[in-house]
């Protein structure tokens, strides 16, 4: 039984012939990536939300580690920032809320954070789906690499 | 999805298995966009045929790719699985045909949502603004449990490598003579 760090190294040796598949992933996963935030910032437009944002923003580091190895990908976005990025996004959230509170409002109430109520229901809305965002990319990428990186049996 | 269904019942080989359920994720995502629930369908493709393949797939990097062979038949367990289906499917007689404008889900507070939540929120999308404004409480709660799930994966299996490779060296003279 082969792990998937050892076959990654093995694929990466098979995906130096690999021309067509390197370039069009490095083709598609900036557009992955701007489809992301196109969802995200768009969510209160169109369909999509922080949810689906951060699993899409997510596909595109798989997709990277995938073609290119788990290695590289972990130095694109080392353990510790993966970390840092889980729990930013919840205390982003839930900030949000403690904000509205130290403005005068209820928790998660986002009329209070500007003058003009409907304004401030779009700034929070923002915040929170940003939160949900990041907090959902993160789990996903953190998920994806701890189950790539184990090394059990070889 | 039914063909698709039945074959995941019946086939031994997981990767198989993995694929075809990706391509259920798919057809549920396609079913949601007739039913003309963009949202839930985006979050179908994204997560049910997306990631969730790419994780089961690790997953059998990690275990085996072929089912162990059948143990055969367990009685009790096929009449809990039968009772508990058709105590469901009982469960389902009564409920109101689908886009009823008089079903009681329509009638309590998805009227007020609709009419008030773009002059509140100042947002088209109804389900967003339902989702971070008037449930706000709920979408936190959910945040948490994505954050929670990724922390216990991490608990569990991000071990560092050396503490790791020292369990490895135990689990496998014991479970693997």
């Amino acid at each position: 039984m082969k792990n998937l760090r050892a076959l990654s190294k093995r694929r990466r040796r098979e995906m130096q012939h690999k021309e067509v598949l390197r370039v069009c992933s490095k083709l598609l996963i900036p557009l992955i990536m701007l489809f992301a935030l196109y969802v995200q910032f768009h969510g209160d437009f169109g369909p999509g939300g922080g949810f689906q944002a951060g699993v899409i923003f997510a596909s595109a580091f798989i997709l990277y580690a995938l073609i290119f190895g788990v290695d590289v990908g972990m130095k694109v976005l080392s353990p510790g920032a993966r970390r840092f990025f889980l729990s930013a996004g919840l205390l982003l959230y839930a900030g949000v809320g403690i904000a509205g509170m130290l403005l005068g409002g209820r928790y998660l109430n986002y009329s209070v954070l500007l003058d003009d109520p409907v304004a401030g229901q779009h700034l929070g809305i923002l915040l929170i789906e940003l939160g949900v965002g990041v907090t959902v990319a993160a789990s996903m990428i953190t998920i994806f690499y701890v189950f790539a990186n184990q090394d059990e049996s070889e | 999805m039914v063909v698709s269904a039945l074959a995941l019942l019946w086939l031994r080989n997981l990767f198989a298995v993995v694929m075809l359920s990706g391509s259920f994720s798919l057809n549920a995502a396609v079913l949601y966009v007739v039913m003309d629930a963009v949202d839930v369908a985006f979050t179908e493709a994204a997560v049910g045929a997306g990631i969730a393949t790419v994780l089961m797939l690790g997953t059998l990097a990690l275990t085996t790719s072929h089912e162990k062979a059948d143990p055969g038949v367990s009685w009790p367990h096929l009449a809990v699985v039968v009772v508990v289906g058709s105590a469901l499917i009982y469960g389902t007689l009564d409920m109101p045909r689908y886009g009823d404008p008089m079903a009681p889900i329509h009638q309590h507070v998805a009227p007020e949502y609709i009419e008030r939540g773009p002059k509140q929120t100042g947002m088209p999308n109804v389900v967003t603004s339902i989702l971070a404004s008037y449930r706000g409480y709920d979408t936190l709660g959910e945040v948490t449990v994505v954050f929670t799930a990724a922390a216990g994966v991490l608990a569990l299996l991000g071990r560092r490598r050396k503490k790791k490779n020292k369990m490895k060296k135990r689990t496998r003279s014991g479970e693997r003579p």
